[in-house]
Protein backbone atom coordinates (compact mmCIF):
# COMPACT_ATOMS: atom_id res chain seq x y z
CA UNK A 1 0.00 0.00 0.00
CA UNK A 2 2.77 2.54 0.67
CA UNK A 3 4.16 1.68 -2.30
CA UNK A 4 1.54 2.82 -4.13
CA UNK A 5 1.14 6.00 -1.95
CA UNK A 6 5.38 6.90 -2.51
CA UNK A 7 4.11 6.56 -6.08
CA UNK A 8 1.79 8.99 -5.95
CA UNK A 9 3.93 11.36 -4.19
CA UNK A 10 7.17 10.80 -6.28
CA UNK A 11 4.99 12.05 -9.48
CA UNK A 12 3.96 15.33 -7.61
CA UNK A 13 7.32 16.22 -6.11
CA UNK A 14 10.17 14.19 -7.26
CA UNK A 15 10.01 16.16 -10.50
CA UNK A 16 11.75 13.40 -12.72
CA UNK A 17 12.49 13.39 -16.39
CA UNK A 18 10.95 9.64 -16.89
CA UNK A 19 7.60 9.54 -15.52
CA UNK A 20 7.01 7.22 -12.52
CA UNK A 21 4.79 5.11 -14.19
CA UNK A 22 7.08 3.87 -16.52
CA UNK A 23 10.34 3.03 -13.56
CA UNK A 24 10.11 -0.35 -11.42
CA UNK A 25 9.87 -0.24 -7.81
CA UNK A 26 13.91 -0.68 -8.01
CA UNK A 27 14.52 1.49 -10.78
CA UNK A 28 17.75 4.08 -9.77
CA UNK A 29 15.47 7.27 -8.93
CA UNK A 30 18.84 9.45 -9.38
CA UNK A 31 18.93 7.69 -13.19
CA UNK A 32 15.43 8.83 -13.41
CA UNK A 33 16.38 12.70 -12.82
CA UNK A 34 15.93 13.04 -9.02
CA UNK A 35 18.12 15.54 -7.84
CA UNK A 36 19.00 16.60 -4.60
CA UNK A 37 16.93 19.81 -4.32
CA UNK A 38 13.74 17.59 -5.45
CA UNK A 39 14.94 14.87 -2.66
CA UNK A 40 14.52 17.53 -0.05
CA UNK A 41 10.82 18.14 -1.31
CA UNK A 42 10.03 14.58 -1.25
CA UNK A 43 11.49 14.05 1.75
CA UNK A 44 8.94 16.80 3.28
CA UNK A 45 6.37 15.60 1.20
CA UNK A 46 6.57 11.70 2.82
CA UNK A 47 7.05 12.97 6.23
CA UNK A 48 3.81 15.51 5.88
CA UNK A 49 1.89 12.41 4.09
CA UNK A 50 2.97 9.80 6.47
CA UNK A 51 3.50 12.03 9.19
CA UNK A 52 6.89 10.51 10.32
CA UNK A 53 10.35 12.18 10.93
CA UNK A 54 13.51 10.98 9.00
CA UNK A 55 16.06 10.85 11.23
CA UNK A 56 19.56 11.85 10.79
CA UNK A 57 21.06 8.08 9.63
CA UNK A 58 18.15 8.23 7.25
CA UNK A 59 19.17 11.29 5.56
CA UNK A 60 21.14 9.85 2.84
CA UNK A 61 21.27 9.30 -0.95
CA UNK A 62 20.51 5.31 -0.70
CA UNK A 63 17.51 6.44 0.81
CA UNK A 64 15.72 8.32 -1.64
CA UNK A 65 17.43 5.90 -4.60
CA UNK A 66 14.60 3.73 -5.21
CA UNK A 67 10.71 3.57 -4.54
CA UNK A 68 11.43 0.54 -2.99
CA UNK A 69 14.37 1.53 -0.69
CA UNK A 70 11.81 5.11 0.09
CA UNK A 71 8.92 2.72 1.25
CA UNK A 72 11.24 0.25 3.26
CA UNK A 73 12.24 3.45 5.30
CA UNK A 74 9.20 4.53 6.04
CA UNK A 75 7.62 1.33 6.41
CA UNK A 76 10.67 0.96 9.11
CA UNK A 77 9.25 4.49 10.55
CA UNK A 78 6.07 3.76 11.04
CA UNK A 79 6.51 0.33 12.77
CA UNK B 1 29.56 17.41 23.48
CA UNK B 2 28.77 20.49 25.98
CA UNK B 3 32.99 20.29 27.02
CA UNK B 4 34.06 20.46 23.20
CA UNK B 5 31.71 23.69 22.43
CA UNK B 6 32.68 25.00 25.16
CA UNK B 7 36.89 24.44 24.84
CA UNK B 8 36.37 25.89 21.44
CA UNK B 9 34.41 28.81 22.51
CA UNK B 10 37.34 29.67 24.91
CA UNK B 11 39.69 29.11 22.08
CA UNK B 12 38.54 31.22 20.06
CA UNK B 13 37.54 33.92 22.56
CA UNK B 14 41.51 33.46 23.86
CA UNK B 15 43.26 33.71 19.74
CA UNK B 16 40.79 36.75 18.89
CA UNK B 17 41.69 38.49 22.14
CA UNK B 18 45.23 38.30 21.00
CA UNK B 19 45.21 39.07 17.67
CA UNK B 20 42.74 41.88 18.92
CA UNK B 21 45.65 42.74 21.52
CA UNK B 22 48.30 42.84 18.88
CA UNK B 23 46.44 45.48 16.83
CA UNK B 24 46.38 42.81 14.10
CA UNK B 25 42.66 42.62 14.18
CA UNK B 26 40.42 45.53 14.38
CA UNK B 27 37.26 45.11 16.13
CA UNK B 28 33.95 46.68 14.16
CA UNK B 29 31.41 45.29 17.24
CA UNK B 30 29.98 42.68 15.04
CA UNK B 31 31.29 38.89 14.97
CA UNK B 32 33.28 38.00 12.48
CA UNK B 33 33.67 41.61 10.83
CA UNK B 34 37.27 43.34 11.11
CA UNK B 35 39.21 45.83 10.02
CA UNK B 36 43.00 44.14 8.95
CA UNK B 37 46.32 46.15 10.38
CA UNK B 38 48.99 46.28 7.38
CA UNK B 39 50.81 43.50 9.10
CA UNK B 40 48.19 41.47 8.44
CA UNK B 41 47.45 42.25 4.99
CA UNK B 42 51.06 42.09 4.20
CA UNK B 43 50.77 38.33 4.90
CA UNK B 44 48.14 38.43 2.24
CA UNK B 45 49.83 40.24 -0.20
CA UNK B 46 52.69 37.93 0.23
CA UNK B 47 50.58 34.99 -0.12
CA UNK B 48 49.11 36.34 -3.05
CA UNK B 49 52.37 36.67 -4.73
CA UNK B 50 53.08 33.10 -3.82
CA UNK B 51 50.18 32.04 -5.43
CA UNK B 52 50.94 34.00 -8.69
CA UNK B 53 54.33 32.26 -8.99
CA UNK B 54 52.84 29.13 -8.63
CA UNK B 55 50.33 29.41 -11.23
CA UNK B 56 52.26 31.61 -13.55
CA UNK B 57 53.01 28.70 -15.90
CA UNK B 58 49.58 28.05 -16.57
CA UNK B 59 49.08 31.26 -17.81
CA UNK B 60 45.93 32.37 -16.49
CA UNK B 61 43.77 35.18 -17.80
CA UNK B 62 43.29 37.21 -14.77
CA UNK B 63 39.98 38.97 -13.81
CA UNK B 64 39.03 40.77 -10.54
CA UNK B 65 35.21 41.47 -9.34
CA UNK B 66 33.78 43.36 -6.74
CA UNK B 67 31.99 41.94 -3.96
CA UNK B 68 28.59 42.79 -5.14
CA UNK B 69 26.50 40.75 -8.23
CA UNK B 70 23.99 40.82 -10.82
CA UNK B 71 20.91 39.82 -8.65
CA UNK B 72 19.86 38.06 -11.81
CA UNK B 73 22.79 36.08 -11.78
CA UNK B 74 22.68 35.16 -7.77
CA UNK B 75 19.23 33.37 -8.66
CA UNK B 76 20.60 31.12 -11.41
CA UNK B 77 23.29 29.72 -9.10
CA UNK B 78 21.43 27.67 -6.69
CA UNK B 79 22.76 29.41 -4.06
CA UNK B 80 18.91 30.49 -2.78
CA UNK B 81 17.74 26.73 -2.52
CA UNK B 82 20.91 25.47 -0.69
CA UNK B 83 22.27 27.86 1.47
CA UNK B 84 19.74 30.41 2.01
CA UNK B 85 20.51 30.89 5.30
CA UNK B 86 24.30 32.40 4.44
CA UNK B 87 23.40 35.30 1.52
CA UNK B 88 23.22 38.70 1.68
CA UNK B 89 20.22 40.89 -0.02
CA UNK B 90 21.48 44.40 -0.50
CA UNK B 91 18.53 46.58 -0.11
CA UNK B 92 18.41 50.37 -0.19
CA UNK B 93 15.89 53.29 -0.07
CA UNK B 94 13.61 53.50 -3.14
CA UNK B 95 10.81 55.37 -1.55
CA UNK B 96 8.60 58.88 -1.47
CA UNK B 97 9.60 61.71 0.36
CA UNK B 98 6.51 61.03 3.24
CA UNK B 99 8.30 57.40 3.28
CA UNK B 100 11.18 58.67 4.11
CA UNK B 101 10.00 60.66 6.63
CA UNK B 102 8.42 57.58 7.74
CA UNK B 103 11.67 55.83 7.85
CA UNK B 104 13.63 58.07 10.39
CA UNK B 105 10.87 57.97 12.77
CA UNK B 106 10.73 54.96 13.02
CA UNK B 107 15.04 54.91 13.65
CA UNK B 108 14.08 57.85 16.37
CA UNK B 109 11.92 55.50 17.98
CA UNK B 110 13.81 52.60 17.84
CA UNK B 111 11.50 50.48 15.66
CA UNK B 112 12.21 48.22 12.04
CA UNK B 113 13.24 50.86 10.00
CA UNK B 114 14.03 48.05 7.54
CA UNK B 115 10.41 47.33 5.98
CA UNK B 116 10.69 50.68 4.42
CA UNK B 117 13.86 49.31 2.07
CA UNK B 118 13.65 47.48 -1.72
CA UNK B 119 15.82 45.21 -3.21
CA UNK B 120 17.95 46.77 -5.56
CA UNK B 121 19.58 45.20 -8.70
CA UNK B 122 22.80 43.31 -6.42
CA UNK B 123 24.02 40.65 -4.06
CA UNK B 124 27.15 39.76 -2.08
CA UNK B 125 28.60 37.95 -3.65
CA UNK B 126 28.82 33.87 -1.79
CA UNK B 127 31.70 32.92 -3.99
CA UNK B 128 34.24 34.43 -6.01
CA UNK B 129 33.82 32.17 -8.41
CA UNK B 130 30.15 33.46 -9.17
CA UNK B 131 30.67 36.42 -11.39
CA UNK B 132 32.63 34.82 -13.97
CA UNK B 133 29.93 32.57 -15.50
CA UNK B 134 28.14 35.27 -17.22
CA UNK B 135 30.76 36.12 -18.81
CA UNK B 136 31.34 32.97 -20.67
CA UNK B 137 27.15 32.86 -20.80
CA UNK B 138 26.31 31.25 -24.44
CA UNK B 139 30.20 30.47 -25.22
CA UNK B 140 31.83 27.50 -26.84
CA UNK B 141 35.50 26.84 -24.94
CA UNK B 142 38.74 26.69 -27.37
CA UNK B 143 39.82 22.93 -27.35
CA UNK B 144 42.04 23.65 -24.58
CA UNK B 145 39.28 25.20 -22.53
CA UNK B 146 40.14 28.26 -20.07
CA UNK B 147 41.51 28.67 -16.74
CA UNK B 148 40.63 31.65 -15.04
CA UNK B 149 42.75 33.38 -11.83
CA UNK B 150 40.08 35.38 -10.01
CA UNK B 151 40.34 36.99 -6.26
CA UNK B 152 37.08 38.50 -4.69
CA UNK B 153 35.64 39.20 -0.94
CA UNK B 154 32.76 37.03 -0.50
CA UNK B 155 29.75 37.01 1.69
CA UNK B 156 28.18 34.52 4.30
CA UNK B 157 25.90 35.32 6.73
CA UNK B 158 27.83 33.04 9.79
CA UNK B 159 28.67 35.67 12.78
CA UNK B 160 30.72 33.54 14.81
CA UNK B 161 33.25 34.13 17.62
CA UNK B 162 36.13 31.96 15.52
CA UNK B 163 38.56 34.11 14.16
CA UNK B 164 38.57 32.23 11.23
CA UNK B 165 34.90 32.74 10.81
CA UNK B 166 34.48 35.92 9.25
CA UNK B 167 31.53 36.81 7.48
CA UNK B 168 33.05 38.69 4.75
CA UNK B 169 36.85 37.59 3.53
CA UNK B 170 38.72 36.88 0.24
CA UNK B 171 39.22 33.81 -2.26
CA UNK B 172 41.80 33.54 -4.40
CA UNK B 173 40.80 30.78 -6.76
CA UNK B 174 41.79 29.31 -10.02
CA UNK B 175 38.53 28.15 -12.26
CA UNK B 176 39.11 25.79 -14.99
CA UNK B 177 35.89 25.72 -17.55
CA UNK B 178 36.43 22.86 -20.01
CA UNK B 179 35.82 18.68 -20.26
CA UNK B 180 34.46 17.12 -17.66
CA UNK B 181 38.46 15.83 -17.76
CA UNK B 182 40.00 19.00 -18.19
CA UNK B 183 38.19 19.99 -15.06
CA UNK B 184 38.97 16.97 -12.94
CA UNK B 185 42.43 17.12 -13.88
CA UNK B 186 42.51 21.03 -12.67
CA UNK B 187 40.84 19.58 -9.29
CA UNK B 188 42.81 16.83 -8.73
CA UNK B 189 46.48 18.99 -9.33
CA UNK B 190 45.58 21.79 -7.32
CA UNK B 191 44.54 19.77 -4.42
CA UNK B 192 48.44 17.95 -4.74
CA UNK B 193 49.48 21.33 -5.74
CA UNK B 194 47.55 23.04 -2.52
CA UNK B 195 49.30 20.87 0.04
CA UNK B 196 52.75 21.32 -1.40
CA UNK B 197 52.51 25.23 -1.50
CA UNK B 198 50.53 25.19 2.42
CA UNK B 199 53.49 22.76 3.70
CA UNK B 200 55.97 24.68 2.30
CA UNK B 201 55.41 27.87 4.10
CA UNK B 202 54.96 24.91 7.41
CA UNK B 203 51.22 24.71 7.71
CA UNK B 204 50.67 20.83 8.01
CA UNK B 205 47.67 20.29 6.27
CA UNK B 206 45.93 17.52 5.40
CA UNK B 207 43.25 16.74 2.72
CA UNK B 208 39.52 16.00 4.04
CA UNK B 209 36.66 14.49 1.63
CA UNK B 210 34.11 17.60 2.88
CA UNK B 211 30.38 19.05 1.51
CA UNK B 212 29.13 22.46 1.84
CA UNK B 213 27.16 23.89 4.34
CA UNK B 214 23.54 23.01 2.44
CA UNK B 215 21.01 24.34 4.52
CA UNK B 216 18.51 22.31 6.69
CA UNK B 217 17.54 18.99 7.77
CA UNK B 218 16.80 18.30 3.38
CA UNK B 219 20.94 19.79 3.17
CA UNK B 220 22.37 16.51 4.45
CA UNK B 221 20.99 14.61 1.54
CA UNK B 222 22.23 17.32 -0.62
CA UNK B 223 25.46 16.79 1.72
CA UNK B 224 25.62 13.23 1.31
CA UNK B 225 25.45 13.38 -2.47
CA UNK B 226 27.96 16.00 -2.54
CA UNK B 227 30.44 13.54 -0.68
CA UNK B 228 29.25 9.96 -2.57
CA UNK B 229 30.61 11.79 -5.28
CA UNK B 230 33.49 13.40 -4.03
CA UNK B 231 33.04 16.67 -5.50
CA UNK B 232 35.27 18.60 -2.40
CA UNK B 233 38.14 18.40 -0.65
CA UNK B 234 39.21 20.56 1.78
CA UNK B 235 42.70 21.24 2.84
CA UNK B 236 42.49 21.85 6.93
CA UNK B 237 44.92 22.58 9.98
CA UNK B 238 44.39 23.39 13.57
CA UNK B 239 43.88 27.44 14.19
CA UNK B 240 42.88 28.74 16.95
CA UNK B 241 42.61 24.73 18.46
CA UNK B 242 43.31 21.48 17.40
CA UNK B 243 40.58 20.44 18.50
CA UNK B 244 38.68 21.42 15.36
CA UNK B 245 40.27 21.90 12.34
CA UNK B 246 39.64 24.76 10.00
CA UNK B 247 39.59 24.72 6.01
CA UNK B 248 42.07 26.79 4.64
CA UNK B 249 41.82 25.29 0.88
CA UNK B 250 39.25 23.80 -1.11
CA UNK B 251 39.05 21.65 -4.37
CA UNK B 252 35.62 21.46 -6.11
CA UNK B 253 34.06 19.78 -8.69
CA UNK B 254 30.90 21.28 -10.04
CA UNK B 255 29.83 18.47 -12.78
CA UNK B 256 27.87 20.62 -15.68
CA UNK B 257 26.14 22.42 -13.19
CA UNK B 258 27.42 26.27 -14.03
CA UNK B 259 28.00 24.48 -17.15
CA UNK B 260 23.74 24.69 -18.30
CA UNK B 261 23.07 27.19 -16.61
CA UNK B 262 24.61 29.84 -18.36
CA UNK B 263 25.12 27.61 -21.63
CA UNK B 264 28.88 27.39 -21.59
CA UNK B 265 29.68 24.56 -23.99
CA UNK B 266 33.17 22.67 -24.80
CA UNK B 267 34.07 22.50 -28.89
CA UNK B 268 32.27 18.56 -28.71
CA UNK B 269 28.84 20.96 -28.19
CA UNK B 270 28.20 19.24 -24.62
CA UNK B 271 27.75 21.35 -21.92
CA UNK B 272 30.68 22.07 -19.56
CA UNK B 273 32.16 21.03 -16.41
CA UNK B 274 34.05 23.78 -14.41
CA UNK B 275 36.26 22.73 -11.21
CA UNK B 276 38.10 25.39 -8.59
CA UNK B 277 40.92 25.54 -6.20
CA UNK B 278 40.01 28.14 -3.25
CA UNK B 279 42.42 29.70 -1.03
CA UNK B 280 40.48 31.47 1.67
CA UNK B 281 42.73 34.29 2.39
CA UNK B 282 42.54 35.61 5.88
CA UNK B 283 41.94 31.97 7.19
CA UNK B 284 45.93 31.34 5.67
CA UNK B 285 47.04 34.46 7.28
CA UNK B 286 45.51 33.27 10.65
CA UNK B 287 46.60 30.14 10.50
CA UNK B 288 50.45 31.61 9.62
CA UNK B 289 50.58 33.76 12.72
CA UNK B 290 48.98 30.99 14.90
CA UNK B 291 51.83 28.43 13.33
CA UNK B 292 54.65 30.83 13.43
CA UNK B 293 53.92 33.63 15.52
CA UNK B 294 52.15 37.24 16.04
CA UNK B 295 55.48 38.75 14.33
CA UNK B 296 56.13 37.87 10.92
CA UNK B 297 59.70 38.98 11.12
CA UNK B 298 60.37 36.37 13.51
CA UNK B 299 58.68 33.64 11.37
CA UNK B 300 61.56 30.68 10.70
CA UNK B 301 64.15 31.76 7.51
CA UNK B 302 62.60 28.82 5.21
CA UNK B 303 59.05 29.99 5.42
CA UNK B 304 60.37 33.60 5.18
CA UNK B 305 62.04 32.89 2.08
CA UNK B 306 59.41 31.14 0.52
CA UNK B 307 56.55 33.68 0.74
CA UNK B 308 59.95 36.38 -0.23
CA UNK B 309 58.93 38.70 2.71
Amino acid sequence: MNIEKVREILSTHGRLTTPVDSLQDDSDLYQAGLTSLATVGLMLALEDEFDVEFPDSALSRKTFGSIESIAETVEELLE
Amino acid sequence: MCNLHGELLEAYDSYRTELLEAGLLLSSGVEGVYGLSGTFEGIIEAFERYVTRSGAELAPEVMRFPPILNRKTYLSTDHIETMPDLMGSIHTFKGTQMEHLDMINKKEQGEDWTNNLAPADVMMVPAACYPLYPTARDTILPEEGRLVDLRAFVFRHEPSPDPARMQIFRQREYVRLGTPEQARAHRDYWLNKGQEMLKAIGLPVTAELANDPFFGRGGRVMAATQKEQELKFELVVPVATDKKLTAISSSNCHLDHFGKEFNIRTADGNHAHTACIGFGLERIALALLKTHGLDPEQWPAEVKQVLEI
